[in-house]
């Protein structure tokens, strides 16, 4: 159990001509909630997917759990798409039903149970559900497997406040000590004081990766800060820092 | 209560003060159980190892007395609240005096103020 959930070694994603990823070299401890954040096009949604096995490095190396990406490792990792692929004939108790065939690690129970406080009407057709409605069924659903790995892209994108508040209260008292939850987003002060860590992800590249804390007491200021700091330079003139 | 976190400090720091303050203004009274770090956690919508942090700081300095299998409790030891409670009335203090000075009054100026504004508010 001692191996890092993640580890990237020289990771290149190029699709065509266009480098997604120019060689991320990333370690994740197990236990933590890491914030991957960036700027759009910088490369967050395209880690995730190498991490979940949707997509193949072009070069480098990811392993979860000291393993190669593959079925062993897939068992173990939750994924939350940056969209909705459920068909959206299907109603919320179709979902549940679907999630306890699919993963052995998934709990019924707790879904349901959640369902329930987050008011969600189960017996309702994907088709008819808010935005918000859809989003916070979806999370339900990948919380409740007790994976190692979470990867939630973008879980908060497009739902109004109380509702992130209530996605990332999710969060936080879902996952488990063992486990690591990694979201990906640009809303950086909505998130951070639900995080341990960041990484900064800069035109396919990891340029930071600390503690939130650490980062606030060296830096003095909120991690949404120094992003905005980080992230403004580009395009402007001179040499390396 | 509600929790108030800032950008520009480290969040455990934060919330340590403000469960310190709980503990002396009396509403975690001495011997109380604390609530679980997962529940203050969700309580201020923070990462529950940051909340763990914090709690070891208060430990840490002697406020609150960790146990490993019935949880935190705030000290029995009136000493260490009363020494707590008096360090955060000299911060007040010195706020207030550096509120002063950057108004241009001297810390001669200081008593004279607070005893016509506790006048004022009978």
């Amino acid at each position: 159990m001692d191996e890092k959930i993640v580890s990237c070694r020289g990771l290149v994603k190029r699709y065509g001509k266009k480098t997604a990823l120019a060689g991320v070299d990333l370690e994740l401890e197990r236990g933590k909630i890491v914030g991957l954040l960036g700027p759009n096009g910088s490369g967050k949604t395209t880690l995730i997917k190498l991490l979940c096995g949707l997509l193949q490095p072009t070069e480098g190396a990811v392993r979860i759990g000291g393993k190669p990406v593959g079925p062993e490792t897939k068992a173990v990792v939750s994924y939350l798409p940056d969209r909705m692929y459920f068909a959206d004939w299907m109603k919320g108790h179709d979902l549940v039903g679907l999630f306890a065939d699919f993963y052995k690690d998934f709990d019924r129970k707790k879904c349901e149970d959640m369902c329930a406080r987050l008011e969600l009407d189960t017996g309702e057709r994907v088709k008819a559900m808010s935005k918000g409605t859809k989003e916070k069924l979806q999370l339900a659903l990948v919380m409740c497997r007790n994976a190692q790995l979470y990867l939630l892209d973008e879980p908060i994108a497009g739902v109004d406040p109380a509702a992130r508040d209530f996605i990332l209260n999710t969060i936080i008292t879902n996952y488990n000590e063992a486990s690591t939850v990694v979201i990906s987003t640009h809303l950086i002060g909505d998130i951070e004081k639900v995080l341990d860590e960041a990484v900064f992800l800069k035109e396919g590249k990891a340029v930071l990766h600390d503690g939130v804390d650490v980062i606030r007491e060296r830096e003095g200021k909120s991690v949404d800060a120094l992003f905005r700091e980080v992230f403004r330079t580009d395009g402007r003139e001179g040499g390396e820092a | 209560m509600d929790w108030k976190l800032t950008g520009d400090r480290p969040i455990w720091q934060q919330l340590t003060e403000q469960v310190a303050l709980r503990i002396l203004t009396g509403e975690y009274p001495p011997g109380s159980r604390l609530p679980a770090v997962r529940e203050l956690a969700a309580q201020a919508g923070v990462n529950p190892n940051t909340m763990q942090r914090a709690m070891a700081q208060l430990e840490q300095d002697g406020l609150a007395v960790g146990s490993r299998t019935a949880g935190r409790t705030v000290t029995v030891d009136g000493a260490v609240i009363a020494a707590a409670r008096e360090q955060r009335a000299q911060e007040a203090a010195r706020q207030y005096l550096d509120a002063l000075a950057a108004l241009g009054y001297g810390p001669e100026d200081a008593g004279r103020l607070i005893e016509e504004e506790a006048e004022r508010h009978g």
